[in-house]
């Protein structure tokens, strides 16, 4: 990825220092550091209940981590989720959370609540600054559709889209709170192979607005394909972080995954052959 | 044996004696057995059914229908007309878009039921069927001919047709009279004399209601006042405005400014409910903080405060101080989400209660006279206009409560208008949104905390407004009807009943849930022991069957009738909306 020496120099959107997360004798995340610069797709991979997405419930303020510090453009994130979103950082959610029985035009403009204003008096009183507001705000949303490819459905009800393009009408959600970094909390799960085709282009398109995106995934060549660095969690613990070839060159990620091995040849072959394969 | 396995069962065992009907004459012959049965039902009640007046509503002549007769009659033309749409009649194909069948089904048992009530009303009443005249007999079993022709008629599988568009100020005139029917009906119901009349309108109302929503008849008609939106609200506004023109006593424009508050608290109500969903059991406190505000500033002698302020800064007054409750009760409690919210509301309600009980002097500050409340409030003079006294209009006699009738329809038009702009707004969507799902909400940059605190209060300062009018209305404010449940509205318990039974987050749906819930008590006076236990049976029927509302909003109707909803991308019309809430 070309981007790779770009992003290096850029100043880190997201720093993310120390988080820890405990809950009661359990710690779910440990000192996790990770940093996110203007325009990379960073991914974020690990087993089942590794932490990952309470890694990212720690970045949106849906938890309070119990330790460390998480800012957005050398700014301390304040632990509310919705002063989250409004300082621009906007997510998807593992399983999907669409407003189910609000048509798809009306979830895309719910988005867009923390980039307007008008409130209840001038709901009322419809003057002419809110009816700007509103025609702004539903010609965003529709581009929005259109670029998600949603724009022929907008008077359906969310909940009677097929299930790939519930998660298209997820995050074209998230991308009306015109957000600087994207968390995605894996995109494709339960998708077919062509679904997670157009969901990487996707990906880079979002990119291309020059969002920066931090994603959880368990596939892995949708995570290679898209990623410039790539971050392992396991137990709650960073293990590794770099590109492709460190992570999947990482015996210790192999271990994870896939159990310690029984004798030291076994050990190092697969991760041998899955370099070759994926080059 | 466990008995539940039975009634699965035996419907079965009915519904297939019923399909055995359907096809067992030529569909020819059926439809002739249907309209001659018509023709019949309606014949048999210009006959005499009883041979005493004792009876309400004189049923002893012959050659004339009177009384319950007169609901036969209707029942027989409605199944009539539709039996003569079916046969393809020009101009009354529009009666039934989707199905005959279905219509004309319901609309037998419908005059079967209305009929046999009536007969069954006079047997009880009288002491026995012997009391039945030979007429009676014959409209008992006038009616059976209509019936089995209905059901011997093929099931019909006509797809909706595409309606016709015509020019507006044909649908205008269709919208008028629309309206103008409704205002009959209402009228109708609220002038019912007796109990049996209230019963029998009930049941035919009812039937023909059900029929010509399965017809496809009132999705028509909906997309119609839909496409015809200003002019169909001004219709109605008129409609309403005319209901005290045609009240010749001034009792039922008290009935009916009573409705008018009932509803108007409601759709204050559906905004916190319906939109917001947050289950508040305590919401009638604020009518009742708005009447005792105003009843406090209104000059009352028995008010603490010797002052009387002109009726539109008590609206305000009564409005801002139930806005301000709402705010004090809303910040603790809203931070609770679900069932524990809806436990911690009905406790609030229950304070605001037992604190107006005793502010009487002995146990606390005497400001609402404890249980005596604050009587001899004046009635309201706007610009000169002493509404308390009667008025001449034209011809018309404006009684006092029709005075009130008109006052209260304004704060009713303001409620709406605040309801439905406010929810077809970037606050009513994250009302919505919130109801949908919080978490998603307040990751979208919705400070749930307090946009839900606004529905709050917006719901509470609007319950104020009407609680302003309704302690000029009745004279005087007491802490008794300000409680969570008890047998006459408002409480809130039948609120919110009005809000679930009518249709949450709709406009319409509270107005007729809330004039249903009045009427039905204020009428049906027999059922006072049983009020409570046959709302409850209502409700949980209610739930079964249309757990929507009366009056769906779009939205929820996806929701819970999703099977007879078209699979995706086959009409795209059948899945889209138009606008939130109907």
């Amino acid at each position: 990825m070309s981007n790779l020496t770009k992003t290096a120099t850029a100043a880190p959107l997201l720093d993310a220092r120390g988080v820890t997360m405990r809950f009661g004798g359990l710690t779910a995340v440990n000192n996790v550091d990770l940093t996110v610069s203007e325009g990379e797709i960073i991914g974020l991979i690990g087993p089942n209940g590794a932490g990952k997405t309470t890694f990212f419930n720690c970045l949106t303020g849906l938890y309070v981590p119990t330790e460390g510090t998480v800012s957005y453009r050398d700014k301390v994130l304040p632990p509310k989720p919705h002063l989250v979103t409004q300082a621009g950082i906007a997510r998807t959610f593992q399983n999907i959370r669409l407003f189910a029985n609000m048509t798809v035009l009306e979830n895309v403009l719910v988005g867009r609540h923390s980039r307007t204003k008008e409130g209840l008096i001038s709901a009322l009183i419809r003057g002419p600054g809110y009816r700007r507001a509103e025609a702004e705000s539903r010609e965003k949303a529709m581009e929005l559709l259109a670029f998600t490819g949603l724009d022929n459905k907008a008077d359906h009800l969310a909940r009677n889209l097929p299930y790939g393009e519930q998660r298209k009408l997820e995050i074209a959600r998230a991308m009306a709170s015109e957000p600087g970094l994207l968390l995605l909390d894996e995109p494709t799960a339960g998708m077919n192979p062509q679904e997670t085709r157009a969901a990487e282009e996707l990906v880079f398109a979002i990119r291309d607005k020059g969002i920066a995106i931090l994603v959880i995934e368990h596939d892995m060549r949708f995570i290679f394909n898209l990623c410039d660095r790539t971050a392992v969690l396991v137990q709650g613990q960073k293990i590794v972080e770099g590109d492709k070839e460190t992570v999947q060159g990482d015996e210790r990620v192999i271990t994870a995954y896939l159990g310690a091995p029984l004798e030291t040849e076994t050990a190092t072959e697969p991760g041998e052959t899955s370099t070759e394969t994926s080059e | 044996m466990n008995s539940t396995p039975l009634i699965p069962l035996v419907k079965v065992a009915a519904g297939r004696q019923l399909a055995r009907l359907e096809g067992s004459v030529p569909a020819g012959t059926a439809r002739a057995l249907t309209a001659g049965g018509a023709v019949l039902t309606i014949a048999s009640a210009f006959l005499s059914w009883t041979w005493t007046a004792d009876f309400p509503g004189d049923l002893t002549v012959s050659g004339y229908p009177g009384g319950l007769q007169w609901l036969t009659v209707t029942a027989g033309l409605l199944l009539l007309l539709q039996a003569l749409s079916a046969y393809g009649v020009r101009g009354l194909r529009w009666l039934a878009p989707t199905g005959q069948t279905r219509a004309l089904r319901l609309l037998a048992l419908g005059a079967l039921a209305v009929t046999w009530f009536t007969l069954g009303a006079i047997a009880e009443e009288l002491g026995g069927l012997a009391n039945l005249t030979a007429g009676g007999w014959v409209a008992a079993v006038a009616v059976l001919p209509a019936l089995y022709g209905t059901r011997a008629l093929p099931a019909d599988e006509k797809p909706a047709a595409r309606p016709a568009t015509a020019p507006a100020w044909q649908e205008r005139l269709i919208v008028t009279a629309i309206a103008a029917i409704g205002l009959g009906i209402f009228t109708y119901g609220i002038d019912t004399s007796y109990g049996e009349l209230f019963e029998g309108f009930l049941i035919s109302v009812v039937f023909s209601a059900t029929a010509f929503f399965r017809s496809g008849l009132f999705e028509r008609i909906s997309a119609l006042l839909t496409r015809q939106k200003p002019f169909a609200m001004t219709a109605a506004f008129v409609a309403a405005a005319l209901f005290p023109l045609t009240q010749s006593d001034d009792h039922n424009a008290n009935v009916g400014v009573n409705i008018l508050i009932f509803a108007t608290v409601a759709l204050g109500l559906n905004i916190v409910v319906g939109l917001t969903g947050l289950l508040d059991l305590g919401y009638v406190a604020f009518l009742g903080v708005g009447a005792y505000t105003a009843a406090l500033v209104s000059g009352s002698p028995y008010s603490p405060f010797h002052t009387q302020v002109p009726f539109w800064i008590a609206a305000l007054l009564g409005g801002g101080v139930s806005l301000v409750f709402g705010v004090l009760i809303g910040a603790p409690t809203l931070r609770l989400r679900g069932d524990y919210l809806a436990i911690v509301t009905i406790g609030f309600g229950e304070i605001f209660h037992i604190a107006v009980r005793n502010l009487d002097g002995t146990s606390g500050p005497k400001i609402t006279n404890g249980p005596n409340g604050i009587p001899a409030i004046p009635d309201i003079s706007i610009f000169g206009l002493n509404l308390g006294q009667a008025h001449q209009l034209g011809s018309f006699t404006i009684g006092r409560f029709a005075n009130y009738f008109f006052l209260m329809l304004i704060v009713t038009l303001i409620v709406i208008a605040v309801f439905s702009r406010a929810g077809n707004s970037r606050i009513g969507r994250a009302w919505i949104a919130i109801r949908e799902d919080e978490t998603a909400a307040e990751a979208m940059g919705i400070n749930g905390f307090r946009t839900k605190l606004t529905a709050f209060a917006l719901g509470a300062s609007l319950a104020g407004l009407a609680g302003t009018v309704s302690a000029h209305v009745t004279y005087n404010v007491v802490p008794d009807p300000y409680v969570f449940a008890g047998s006459a509205p408002p409480n809130s318990a039948f609120l919110l009943a009005a809000v679930v039974l009518g249709g949450m987050g709709t406009v319409s749906g509270p107005l007729l849930g809330a004039s249903l819930l009045y009427l039905i008590p204020e009428k049906l006076v027999f059922l006072r022991d049983y009020q409570l236990l046959a709302f409850g049976v209502a409700l949980i029927l209610l739930m079964r069957f249309r757990p929507e509302g009366i009056v769906a909003n779009r939205r929820r109707q996806l929701e819970f009738h999703e099977a007879d909803i078209p699979a995706q991308g086959g009409s795209t019309d059948t899945t889209t909306l138009s606008t939130a809430g109907a």
